[in-house]
């Protein structure tokens, strides 16, 4: 937001507040510092998304789950796409486990700055929090659906290999490209509204992108590198790998998609510091 | 030496608002500069400063060269028309939005309270709320569970405390709302007009509480335009005026500086003055007020006849007038409105654009009042004016019995003192 220097001697805080210049120093420590905050904000999301609603929780394993079913129906029995030797159904829903976290906190996290622009114009605390919130609070849908990726495997007589180590550093590489998308868009989102109508356009895109109905065996190399250049396609395969055993161990695809993962998350950052200070004025 | 609280030095906000556009010369610069656009527009917006508003641009300063301390425990109270830049400071001082020049340094915690119940959300109980807007407000986990019981109590609606706000009613809302953040205890607190809410007995509670606040040597930056609040609570005020300082010293002189400058406004013409509010299709463009005898220089006394003509720029679909009279020291005292009408009341729609306000005896005391007026129509406000017009009542009688200046009291009542039956 400003220029902000706070130092804490034996008095008070004293806080300078003047015009910010050139770039800024991302200031991560301030959004530390408001970390209930953030807690607080996924606590109202978790709270209030489900109020509602019927199959109130159910909806965050029904979302993949549902979408296994069509793509299985479609991709795997009408259109005969490969599936690296396993069940179509548990090959497809390992991969949207992860995809639907992050379609969703693009989703919801784009528009995470422009419905509090009441909060904004009235109270300061760090932006920043508000897109974080929006992400994190997906993760409890993640997890759940995790679960019942764990039932299915079960189901299917799959048993995880020593791989399965690897599963929480593909979730963090998840959470860091969902966390750069979303930054990016949420601050971008405000300047320019076409980014909600882009949005929805943009995850289907980047979902025929991904593995998500096929396996990225299809592509041969260096193509299959290249294809790293989409984060998510790193994930989706390093999970496949990691759950189920396929031979698509990650190597470079997966260097390349963590190279660029942390750059969308760093750049996203500084764009959204950047773009924050002007929020109140315009939205 | 004392401790400073808020040094602001210099300080300037500028804003862009859209302007005419730019005018082409030549089919060819226009083709040359939507070509260009897009560019220019990426170029901006990698520097950050992309405006949606691209090539509207006309600068505005909300303020200017601001530059004032204030000591630790001291209450500063700031006064100014609309539009002169009083809630640009406050925002600036708690950082929601950044300055354009200079700066401003603060020592201690700020809290800022532009508005109460901000992220309140409807779904959520009176409890959850509670947490989450302390939260916003800056208040520790901890903390809220501390006093928690306190604001229930504040509030006077520990029943409900599991139902969602959004059945509450706006009373009981607006109390929750405020005790949240009447337990907010920064350093420095920048009060906004919050305190006109609730029911007369929930406002008065929330005064007193600001009261306790400025007692206990905190340092607190008040903005309302209720001029007797502002001349209890403050000991120092400053006067905004387009943007800049105008008057910087002890509250009694600074209202009287903000009474002038309430004054000078009035003396210009009403048609083009720009610290209006509302849609603007109809706009208020005179007022005169007469007395009984249409006289060209009239003199209003207590008891006497008034009339009050507002010209108008044009008629539209069930327009109408709503004004109020307010005192000196800003209280409103009376308001007169032409949409809920009496049985003595006449239109003529010949008659042109102009509302006429009778009023017979006049029951104000002597004194100097100042009218707000506000044209409503087609469900939406269409132009407010404040201090539309200044006028002095000269003292008389009422019912023969004479009337004379007591400047703390507005209204007369007629009335009779008897004999036991």
């Amino acid at each position: 937001m400003t220029d902000l220097a706070t130092t804490q001697h034996a008095g008070p805080i004293t806080t300078r507040i003047r015009p910010s210049g050139g770039w800024i120093s991302l200031n991560l420590r301030e959004s530390w510092e408001y970390r209930e905050l953030i807690y607080f904000f996924v606590w109202r999301d978790l709270k209030v998304r489900y109020r509602q609603t019927i199959l109130g929780v159910s909806w965050a394993v029904l979302q993949p789950f549902l979408t296994m079913v069509i793509l299985s129906l479609f991709f795997g029995r009408l259109a005969k796409i490969p599936s690296d030797g396993l069940p179509y159904p548990v090959f497809s829903y390992a991969a949207l486990v992860p995809w639907t976290f992050f379609a969703s906190s693009l989703t919801t996290a784009s528009n995470s700055i422009i419905s509090s622009s009441n909060m904004l114009k009235k109270i300061y605390f760090p932006r920043m929090t508000l897109p974080i919130a929006a992400v994190l609070s997906g993760l409890v849908d993640l997890f759940l659906a995790l679960l019942v990726l764990l039932g299915m495997m079960l189901v299917y007589g799959l048993v995880p290999t020593a791989n399965v180590l690897w599963l929480p550093a593909l979730l963090l590489l998840t959470l860091v490209t969902s966390l750069g998308a979303s930054l990016w868009l949420s601050a971008m989102n405000v300047q320019f509204r076409d980014v909600r109508y882009a949005v929805p356009f943009l995850i289907q895109a980047w979902m025929f992108a991904t593995p998500v109905a096929y396996p990225s065996s299809l592509l041969s190399e260096p193509w299959k590198t290249v294809y790293g250049l989409n984060p998510m396609a790193g994930v989706v395969e390093g999970s496949r790998w990691a759950l189920l055993g396929t031979d698509t161990a990650p190597g470079l695809i997966i260097l390349v998609s963590t190279l660029v993962a942390v750059a969308l998350l760093l750049s996203g950052a500084y764009y959204f510091r950047r773009m924050e200070k002007s929020f109140a004025d315009i939205v | 030496m004392s401790n400073l609280a808020i040094r602001v030095e210099n300080l300037g906000k500028m804003y862009h608002i859209g302007g005419p556009q730019r005018q082409y010369d030549r089919l060819g610069d226009r083709l040359a500069d939507m070509a260009l656009a897009p560019f220019r527009r990426a170029l901006r917006l990698f520097r950050g400063q992309a405006s949606s508003a691209a090539g509207l641009d006309q600068e505005i300063w909300a303020l200017k060269s601001i530059s004032f301390e204030v000591q630790e425990g001291e209450v500063l109270g700031i006064i100014g028309r609309n539009g002169a830049g009083k809630s640009t400071l406050l925002k600036l001082l708690s950082r929601i939005t950044d300055p354009t020049e200079g700066l401003a340094d603060i020592n201690g915690r700020v809290g800022s309270l532009l508005e109460v119940g901000t992220g309140f959300h409807p779904e959520l109980t009176g409890r959850e709320n509670i947490f989450l807007n302390g939260a916003i407000l800056g208040m520790k986990k901890k903390e809220i569970e501390r006093k928690f019981d306190e604001i229930t109590a504040f509030a006077e609606i520990d029943k409900f405390m599991e139902t969602p706000v959004k059945h509450y009613s706006s009373g009981m809302y607006v109390r929750l709302a405020f005790s949240v953040a009447a337990h907010l205890e920064p350093e420095i607190l920048l009060v906004d007009e919050v305190l006109a809410v609730g029911d007369i007995a929930f406002q008065r509670k929330c005064l007193g509480k600001m009261g306790d606040v400025a007692q206990q040597g905190r340092t607190v930056l008040f903005v309302s335009h209720n001029m007797g609040l502002i001349q209890t609570l403050c000991q120092r005020g400053i006067l905004l005026q387009d943007g800049r300082i105008a008057s910087d010293g002890p509250i009694a002189e600074t209202l009287t500086a903000y009474q002038r400058t309430l004054e000078s406004a009035e003396s210009e013409d009403l048609a083009i003055r720009t610290d209006r509010r509302g849609k603007g299709r109809v706009r208020l463009v005179n007022v005169d007020i007469l007395d009984g005898n249409d006289d060209p220089a009239p003199v209003l006394v207590t008891g006497g006849p008034a009339r009050f003509v507002f010209h108008v720029s044009g008629l539209i679909n069930g327009l109408s007038c709503v004004f109020t009279l307010v005192n000196q020291l800003g209280q409103r005292i009376v308001n007169f409105k032409s949409d809920t009408p009496g049985p003595a009341d006449a239109t003529c729609p010949e008659m042109g654009a102009k509302f006429i306000c009778e009023v017979s005896p006049l029951l104000l005391m002597p004194g100097r009042y100042r009218l707000n007026v506000l044209l409503r129509g087609g469900g939406e406000w269409q132009d407010y004016v404040e201090a539309a017009k200044i006028f002095d009542v000269e003292g008389g009688s009422l019912d023969g019995r004479r009337v004379k200046a007591n400047y703390e009291i507005s209204v007369c009542i007629p009335h009779r003192w008897t004999l036991p039956q």
